[in-house]
């Protein structure tokens, strides 16, 4: 019995991961610039999109046709090898047999300046705009944003594979001292658990332990008085939201091979995400980490098939169900400030 | 104006929107959309925009969620035709009622907060019915394949009274079928009675409580009112509108799908209302109309309509602008939706009834420079 929840468990950890990604970026953009953005999902889905375009480019192939051999049918082969492999040997292969990891190296510059144009060209005007509002520009802009992923790279999701090395089963039981076999995770959930382990500490981290992110938390606390300090907050909270959508990239990125990206994977994550924000408490950053991983859990369990013969649907449901009591009976969510977003 | 019952101004917009939209087919032919499928459509979404304004339109509380009401009535409404009888009618009333019944319940508890909460515990609400409706209630709603009249449904009441039917089964009125323009002037018909409550309601009393609501809920608490009855029948009214606009859509094709109730419907109604202009009367049902037509229009455009626009160009650059606008037509109309979203929302908030006022005032501006007051129109 053990076993089953700790499996249970485990499962729901790198649904959370991503929630707990998404959510965090979305309340990143929220307690700094106050605004509520309708498209994060977009900026996920962005990134993910950037893993297929890098991956698309790698596997550009030259076809050879070499006269000496003849196919399986006779005519002559044809032989066709990868161009980064033809151009840089063996690692050229590595490179497209690890094109996921790397793809992040290309999507931070990317999401970046994707981020930080996004907010100078269009979020900037909304500052001073009613919730609404800016719950409704940045609406449309993820329709844009999907639409124009759906006119480049069609409609149908695109898998991408995970490293061969990578694509087993970690025995975490045996790892745990328990016995073998009995509790098998794979392997790339694992790393991507880590991933964002480690994302999310770096976030922290810098927010805690640099001049910058002082500053910026100085902002979210009470922006008027850090500008008359003769701080340029605006241009900080900029580089927050970059930050923000790159964090969305990565978690992007990083999911791909668990789920092949498809043009509406941001609308689908970013329903989700809004309840985990508002489930950890909107502006609140450990709120909505914990927000993320307890939902997936939570997710993870009710699809068993146990629970689902006790409650049936609740697979369905449970995610809004919980948002729904969170809400009624502790209004600012699990660790929500007082007098945000309470109009 | 106690004495009279409409002031001269209501009535007048009143009379004119009821003989535009009757002279629908008319004035709408040279356009290509004079043809009733289309119009029973521009009714339909008009209904469910006019009453989605009165909740977000008169409290300012935004629900993400209506589409959850549209689907209800449909079901309901099908599931009349099913057991009781083919007549609209009583499809319509069940609709309406158990459409208000869902609101009550749903209001009642997301109306306890307001601002971003509400409209994500509307949209948690939505999604729970959407993914229910889908999985473990498809008895009720026959899940993915859609609920559909079939020969051998029971119709009590058709039974009763030795009504047969050959042939698939099509919602009637009074034994009247309601295809073609009998349906289009049906539903015409619900706009009117719908656009006349909605009218009714913004002038009463009871539309200024709602209107105090949007502009400071706080004040109205320390004067002594308890808004939340009010918002609560803002947003149970509202449901009814969309329910009877979900009716109306089963009335004319009796197929209701869970794909209905999902959030990017409710998104759409949002979309059409913000478009024609938020707080207004004829507003939304412009907006509904405008996303209506376009959705018809550019999603039926494709490569040859638009090579045979582009012909007057030089080869490649014809080849070029077909490419370049093919994006935005046909399935990438959504495209052409969100573009056109994102501009309203930042360059005129208020909508296209905003940018008829600004015009208005303009014109007036310029034809008698001596006016000095600017009277804003009545909305």
């Amino acid at each position: 019995m053990f076993e089953v929840i700790f499996l249970q468990f485990l499962n729901g950890l790198d649904k959370g991961a991503a929630y707990a990604l998404i959510a965090l970026g979305l309340t990143l953009v929220f307690g700094t610039l106050g605004v509520v953005n309708f498209a994060h999902g977009a900026l996920f889905m962005l990134g993910a999109f950037c893993a297929v375009t890098v991956r698309m480019f790698l596997t550009m192939e030259t076809v050879t046709i070499d006269p000496t051999k003849l196919s399986p049918w006779g005519s002559p082969l044809e032989v066709r090898e990868p161009l980064v492999q033809a151009w840089l040997g063996d690692f050229g292969a590595v490179l497209v047999n690890y094109s996921v990891p790397f793809s992040i190296l290309i999507t931070i510059p990317i999401m970046l300046l994707v981020g930080i144009a996004l907010e100078r060209g269009i979020i900037k005007h909304f500052y001073k705009r009613p919730h609404a509002e800016q719950i409704l520009v940045t609406f449309g802009l993820a329709i844009v944003a999907q639409e124009v992923i759906k006119s480049i790279f069609g409609p149908n999701p695109i898998p991408q594979p995970m490293p061969t090395d990578l694509r087993g089963a970690a025995d975490i039981g045996a790892f745990l001292g328990m016995q073998a076999n009995v509790i098998t995770y794979p392997l790339w959930r694992l790393i991507y658990f880590v991933f964002s382990a480690v994302v999310i500490a770096g976030v922290f981290a810098f927010l805690q332990f640099t001049t910058f992110g002082m500053v910026v938390r100085a902002g979210m606390a009470d922006r008027e008085t850090v500008g008359l300090l003769g701080i340029n907050i605006d241009r900080r909270f900029t580089v927050m939201f970059g930050l923000a959508a790159v964090v969305a990239g990565m978690a992007g990125v990083m999911y791909t091979p668990l789920l092949p990206p498809n043009y509406h994977l941001g609308m689908d994550f970013l329903v989700l995400s809004f309840v985990v924000v508002v489930v950890g408490g909107m502006g609140s950053l450990p709120g909505a980490v914990a927000a993320g991983f307890l939902l997936g859990i939570l997710q993870s369990f009710a699809s068993m098939t146990q629970v689902k013969a006790i409650v049936p649907g609740i697979d369905q449901i449970i995610i809004y169900l919980v948002a729904v009591v969170i809400l009624l009976v502790r209004p600012r969510g699990l660790l929500g400030r007082r007098g945000v977003m309470e109009s | 104006m106690p004495t009279t019952f409409m002031s001269r101004n209501d009535l007048l917009l009143f009379l004119g929107f009821t003989i535009v939209v009757l002279a629908m087919p008319i004035w709408l032919a040279p356009f290509g959309a004079g043809y009733p499928d289309l119009l029973q459509r521009f009714m339909i979404y008009g209904i469910f925009a006019v009453g989605f304004n009165i909740l977000f339109g008169l409290t300012g509380y935004l629900s993400f969620g209506h589409a959850a009401f549209f689907g209800v009535g449909s079901y309901t409404a099908v599931w009349s035709f099913k057991l009781l009888t083919l007549d609209a009618i009583p499809a319509m009333v069940f609709a309406v009622i158990v459409s208000a019944l869902f609101a009550l319940v749903i209001g009642f508890l997301c109306l306890r907060r307001s601002g971003i909460y509400f409209s994500i515990l509307t949209l948690a609400f939505a999604q729970m019915s959407y993914n229910l409706a889908y999985s473990v209630l498809t008895p009720i709603t026959n899940g993915e394949t859609g609920l559909q009249l079939t020969l051998n449904d029971p119709r009590v009441l058709d039974a009763a009274i030795g009504q047969t039917f050959v042939g698939q089964p099509v919602p009637t009125l009074f034994g009247q079928q309601l295809s073609g323009y009998a349906g289009f002037y049906f539903c015409a018909g619900f706009l009117i009675l719908a656009f006349f409550f909605a009218q009714r309601i913004t002038g009463s009393p009871f539309g200024m409580m709602l209107k105090s609501i949007k502009s400071n809920q706080t004040r109205m608490q320390f004067t002594g009112f308890n808004t939340r009855p009010y918002a609560l029948s803002a947003f149970v009214i509202s449901g009814m509108y969309a329910g009877l606009a979900g009716a109306l859509l089963a009335v004319t094709d009796p197929l209701a799908g869970a794909e209905r109730m999902q959030w990017t419907a409710s998104g759409e109604v949002v979309l059409m209302t913000i478009l024609g202009g938020v707080g207004t009367l004829v507003g939304p049902v412009i907006g509904a109309w405008i996303i209506k037509y376009f959705e018809n229009i550019l999603s039926a455009l494709n490569d040859n309509i638009l090579a045979r626009f582009w012909s007057f160009l030089p080869d490649g650059m014809a080849d070029f602008m077909v490419t370049v606008t093919s994006k935005f037509v046909g399935d990438g109309w959504h495209l052409t939706l969100g573009l056109l979203f994102v501009i309203i929302v930042i360059f005129l908030p208020g909508g296209i009834m905003e940018g008829v006022r600004r015009i208005a005032a303009a014109v007036r501006r310029s034809g008698t420079p001596a006016a000095k007051t600017q009277t804003q129109p009545a909305e």
